[in-house]
């Protein structure tokens, strides 16, 4: 049955969302009022190795990390592209990830972003997609965070909350599928 | 799979609410704090320029006020809610974030007593002005707009008078115009009625009324519906321009589809200060998990007092949208099929003296300013929340001098019937 980007199950988000540790980021910003500065931030914060890349500040460091120009310069693989750029650029940026000598396992388009035929690109090479959606808004959503500013994340449970590992205040982690418990 | 869709009774009491991260209570611990300690200096310095989000004062937020927030928020089918210390604080944080002064907005004349006031005076001294319409008359609200509008606002099921706003109509007009819904869902509560279903942009809540429903708690909402296109016209740039309170952050661009709430609360909220209670926060949630069966009780109730009363000699009218007869019955139909609401008018032949005497002599129903509470209430409308109106406005508003409004409560209708008649008599 071929995806649907209109609607994710909520376990197919939580379980990316859980497994990738390495994320690059295309189009990281340095301007810290700029959404794909705040995301690399907080994805940093919740333990994610994040690495920014932006041809226009290759070489320098944001938020502690050294930004690269383009995804064929990170010298180790990746588990997950996120996709800071427009549905156009999209496609080439998808079709680098696929070059790459060792393949992301998620291509993941930012809030806005979606291109459908990247998508089955990537699908077809063996790769998860998920399309128009903020991995920061679904960690809080899967977190318990979102409910924090009143946000509605469509999800109920009987099931606790999980601190997050950084042994943190105000910081919650994602726990586990149920059927994987 | 895919997900399953909860029922609203299931998210009556499951949205928001997961068991306490920190001590497994199962109920929703009241966190009765002002602050809250910081992990260093810039987590701190993250807070208070919403890098991060999480709770610094209780001003702004409060872990028991989120939840409250999350469960309005998922009941009405928005993307967010921000809980406020009562409906009045809650109307005055939504046109804060949406006027500047010389602004017009254009209300509805059918509204609770008190919001007429709230408009015609408190606002105005922030020079925001408001232009009348009719309910009744979906024209007269294209004629009240002006370039100078910057929003629409109705209840969708109207005090006193329990009238049911069209609200689809309303909505298209305030499309065209380029300028937000808000409806007021008070009387309704989202098991009647989901504004955002049929166009709305913004709903307010008074969660003092059916939504807390027990009479004991302060408290309002606001929720964003998360379908306005904040920076389009440049109507609205406290959410479409570079704030100066938040290092040049453009709110919209930054919270997406939930920046209305979030600019109610880092921007109205921390500002103007009227915070819920943690306390009343707590309150409101315990009964928002009964609020399934105490709507449909309480319609329930409504529609037996309302046709008794339809049917007795000394009432000249009975104004509830539930009664077939009824000039609303088909809006009902449409916008709040489960039941017309608990509150309603009638009017008596004896005029202002019979509606004094019938709230005097009352000995279950209570007399008093309020609605939506497990008891049933009497009020005489032009002797108390409406009379600081003119007699025309009073009219205009569904509170003449023979009119008496009920709020009927979810106690035996039978005996609610048997109080009436000895008052009546």
């Amino acid at each position: 049955m071929p995806m649907n980007h209109d609607n994710y199950e909520s376990d197919y988000i939580r379980d990316i969302l859980r497994s990738v540790k390495t994320i690059a980021m295309v189009g990281a910003s340095q301007n810290d009022v700029r959404p794909s500065f705040l995301v690399m931030k907080y994805l940093l914060d919740k333990g994610y190795d994040v690495i920014p890349i932006n041809p226009g500040l290759a070489g320098q460091t944001l938020l502690g990390k050294l930004v690269y120009a383009s995804l064929k310069d990170i010298p180790f693989p990746v588990d997950m592209i996120d996709i800071f750029r427009n549905s156009e650029a999209a496609g080439q940026i998808t079709d680098e990830a696929l070059s790459l000598p060792v393949k992301p396992k998620v291509i993941w388009m930012q809030l806005t972003v979606k291109n459908e035929a990247a998508a089955e690109r990537a699908e077809a090479a063996g790769l998860q997609v998920v399309m128009n959606r903020c991995p920061k808004i679904e960690y809080g959503k899967h977190s318990g965070e979102w409910q924090w500013v009143g946000g509605n994340a469509g999800l109920i449970s009987s099931r606790r909350q999980q601190l997050h590992s950084n042994g943190k205040f105000q910081s919650l982690g994602i726990s586990p599928t149920l059927k994987k418990d | 799979m895919a997900d399953r869709q909860p029922g609203f009774a299931t998210l009556s009491i499951h949205a928001g609410a997961q068991p306490d991260p920190a001590t497994g209570a199962r109920v929703t611990p009241i966190y009765q704090t002002t602050a809250y300690v910081f992990n260093d200096v810039q987590h701190a310095s993250d807070l208070f320029a919403l890098r991060a989000f999480g709770n610094i004062y209780t001003r702004i937020m409060n872990p028991t006020q989120a939840v409250l927030e999350s469960k309005v928020a998922a009941l009405e089918g928005g993307t967010a809610a921000l809980a406020v210390g009562s409906g009045h604080a809650a109307q005055l944080i939504i046109f804060h974030t949406l006027m500047q002064p010389g602004d017009e907005f254009v209300a509805a004349r059918q509204l609770y007593g008190g919001s007429i006031n709230q408009f015609n005076h408190s606002f105005k001294s922030f020079g925001w002005n408001v232009a009348w319409a009719d309910s009744e008359d979906i024209s007269s609200f294209e004629k009240a707009i002006t370039p100078k509008t910057k929003a629409i606002f109705v209840e969708s099921v109207a005090n006193p008078g329990g009238r049911i706003t069209d609200i689809a109509a309303i909505a298209k007009v305030a499309q065209k115009a380029g300028v937000p819904l808000i409806v007021d869902n008070t009387m309704a509560t989202p098991y009647l009625c989901t504004p955002f279903a049929h166009g709305a942009n913004i709903v307010v809540h008074s969660l003092t009324k059916f939504m807390g429903g027990h009479g004991n708690s302060m408290g309002g909402a606001i929720v964003d519906g998360g379908n306005f296109d904040w920076s389009k016209s440049g109507k609205f740039p406290l959410l479409s321009e570079p704030n100066g309170s938040y290092h040049g952050m453009k709110l919209h661009e930054t919270f997406g589809n939930i920046a209305f709430a979030i600019a109610c609360r880092v921007l109205g909220l921390r500002d103007l200060g009227p915070a819920i209670a943690p306390l009343n926060a707590f309150l409101i949630l315990t009964g928002m998990e009964t609020l399934a069966l105490r709507m449909q009780k309480h319609c329930d109730n409504a529609l037996e007092v309302a046709t008794w009363l339809s049917k007795h000699p000394k009432v000249e009218w009975v104004n509830y949208a539930g009664l077939p007869s009824d000039k609303h019955h088909a809006l009902q139909k449409k916008y709040a099929p489960r039941g017309a609401g608990a509150v309603f008018t009638f009017g008596l032949k004896g005029g202002y003296d019979a509606g004094v005497k019938a709230v005097s002599t009352v000995k279950l129903l209570s007399h008093l300013a309020n609605i939506g509470d497990t008891r049933s209430l009497i009020i005489h409308p032009a002797s108390t929340t409406h009379s600081q109106l003119t007699k025309e406005q009073q009219i205009k508003a569904g509170a003449g001098p023979d009119v008496v409004r009920l709020s009927i409560g979810i106690e035996d209708a039978a005996d609610i019937i048997a109080d009436l008649d000895e008052a009546l008599r």
